[in-house]
């Protein structure tokens, strides 16, 4: 869509491929900060709580000489909430996070389709090297120099991050709701190439092509042909409607 | 009919299609979310994605820089995951990851995993024949306070679960292994370079506190900690290095596709086989936390669990734990 943004192309049996648009480095910045504060916040939130419990009182530092019940209930919940968020989000929601949705990307395979398991663990794993030395370096340099936007993780899962667009929204039109006078392209195609070419074409010729899309005319006569193909192609639909539509 | 009137005729009819659009949409946005059983809803979404195709195919060209183009190329892309998103069973996928899968991996990985336990072995033995030969260098490896308490002849294990109950010492053991076997694996992404510093400095470590142990007269007492958990976390290590080394091979030697593909081929594949490591180092750290501290134990148990267990990874890996049924 966009001529410097990279497009994900998937072939499709129907003969028009998929295009996905690629989210670059900001995106993908801007859903890691997100989720990244809300696993933190999650984590530090859990600890505090279960340490309050835990402790009886007004503090939340380890006791002296913890016991099992500190670690399982205190310390290993948040370890697991911050560790794990990443992959336990994308295996249960196919791909997305909560950053990614705010974001609006999501990860999907080189088909298109949503990551397999296998891929969604083996990029999460190798965030371990993304992570490298501090705050995403590797991965940020990566995401930066790749053609596509991806960090190692991704090239070594064969994944990457493209905009959903789910929030995407056409504009009503007064003409919209006219579902029995829409005319599918197909027929709004061969109406309009008749109505073009009209003059050139034999009148019986013309005459029986226009017949064949409205079926009812067997009495009327060229022009009256005409005129009723010519409304049919028209539509309802204003010209600035289709200005409207176009974006600035 | 001039040639604007043409255009503008069709943007019309197809912009009235906006209907169908969002009941196509509609109907994706449902049915890509959960599981149906309807043949009705099946065959509505490829008539659906058929629909959303040949309008995508009509808006590229007559309105390429639309909110009707962002609209359909997002729900023909939607249609096209939906459609095309293959049905997961987590059951079935866990059987075939340890029946099928895994065997394959670990035949793939063969050469592999000789080498990199020979390397593993060549560095024990190596760092055993340095510490032996000049004691001091255990300092390389080993704590201040490690080689402090060997000196004065006790073990750092003794009195373990005195200090930690052995559920913490599990999962702090099995984390802690897990994360080693990871980065053994990730690091093969440096052109296998770093799982062979990993291994080896592993096998250095591994190597030279028995030696170092030995000369106090510890050995014996450190082969009884040892010998419950660490026949498969050993393995483990190695197998982990195997896999990164896999990886690093596919970034050197990529054959007949890209250096991205290859990678990504050998990444994917070689993946699996962590996923058995992750669970077999689960296993590991219990017996570490409850079995290898506990001087209640004699020798001959901790023998016969460390065997058996071996014995168990050994058929998890080549999947005689889950023979296939003969048609």
């Amino acid at each position: 869509m966009d001529p410097l943004r990279p497009d994900l192309v998937v072939d499709s049996v129907t003969g028009v491929d998929v295009a996905l648009p690629v989210a670059g480095p900001g995106a993908r910045s801007f859903a890691f900060i997100i989720d990244w504060h809300i696993r933190t916040i999650l984590a530090v939130a859990w600890y505090i709580i279960a340490a309050l419990i835990y402790n009886r009182s007004w503090h939340f530092t380890a006791p002296l000489s913890p016991n099992a019940h500190w670690f399982i209930y205190v310390v290993a919940p948040p370890a697991v909430i911050y560790f794990l968020y990443h992959p336990a989000w994308e295996i249960a929601t196919r791909g997305q996070s909560p950053g990614k949705r705010v974001a609006g990307v999501q990860t999907v395979g080189r088909n298109g389709g949503a990551p397999s398991v296998g891929s969604v663990l083996t990029r999460n794993v190798f965030r371990l090297i993304d992570s490298f030395p501090f705050a995403y370096a590797v991965g940020l340099v990566t995401c930066m120099l790749t053609r596509n936007s991806v960090r190692i993780g991704d090239l070594a899962a064969g994944t990457l991050l493209v905009y959903s667009h789910t929030d995407a929204a056409l504009v009503r039109y007064r003409g919209e709701g006219l579902s029995s006078r829409q005319l599918d392209t197909n027929t709004a195609e061969v109406v309009t190439e008749l109505l073009y070419r009209w003059d050139s074409l034999d009148k019986a010729a013309r005459r029986r092509i226009a017949r064949s899309i409205i079926p009812e005319s067997e009495a009327d006569d060229d022009s009256t042909l005409r005129s009723r193909l010519e409304q049919m192609a028209g539509g309802d639909l204003p010209k600035h409607a289709i200005a409207e539509e176009v974006k600035a | 009919m001039s040639e604007a009137a043409r255009e503008h005729a069709l943007k019309v009819a197809l912009l009235q299609r906006s209907d169908l659009w969002k009941r196509a949409a509609a109907r994706t946005r449902r049915l890509s979310g959960r599981r149906t059983d309807d043949a009705l809803d099946a065959a509505s979404m490829a008539d659906d994605y058929r629909l959303l195709a040949h309008d995508v195919a009509k808006v590229r060209r007559l309105l390429p820089d639309s909110r009707s183009r962002e609209y359909l190329e997002a729900a023909y892309a939607q249609a096209h995951a939906g459609l095309y998103r293959s049905a997961w069973h987590p059951g079935y996928a866990l059987l075939e990851l340890f029946r099928d899968d895994i065997p394959a991996v670990v035949n793939w990985l063969r050469p592999h995993i000789i080498w990199a336990t020979a390397l593993f072995v060549l560095t024990v033995i190596a760092g055993y024949q340095m510490v032996h030969s000049y004691p001091d260098l255990i300092a390389l490896f080993a704590s201040p306070e490690l080689i402090a308490t060997v000196e004065r002849g006790q073990l750092w294990t003794e009195g373990l679960l005195n200090v930690v109950p052995s559920s913490v010492l599990s999962l702090q053991i099995l984390t802690n292994n897990i994360v080693v076997s990871l980065f053994a694996y990730c690091a093969g992404f440096l052109f296998g370079l770093g799982t062979l510093y990993i291994l080896g400095l592993n096998g250095l470590m591994l190597g030279a506190v028995f030696a170092f142990t030995s000369l106090h007269g510890l050995g014996d007492d450190l082969f009884r900690f040892v010998v419950a958990h660490g026949c498969v976390e050993i393995s483990v290590m190695c197998l982990s290095g195997a896999a990164g080394a896999a990886v690093g091979e596919a970034l050197i030697r990529p054959g007949s596709g890209s250096r991205g593909e290859s990678f990504q081929r050998a990444a994917l594949q070689s993946g699996k086989l962590i996923a058995a490591c992750v669970a077999l180092l689960v296993g590991s750290g219990l017996i570490e936390g409850y079995i290898s501290p506990n001087p209640v134990y004699p020798l001959w148990v901790r023998v016969v669990i460390g065997v058996s267990y071996w014995l168990f990874m050994l058929a998890l890996l080549n999947g005689w734990l889950f023979p296939r049924r003969r048609a």
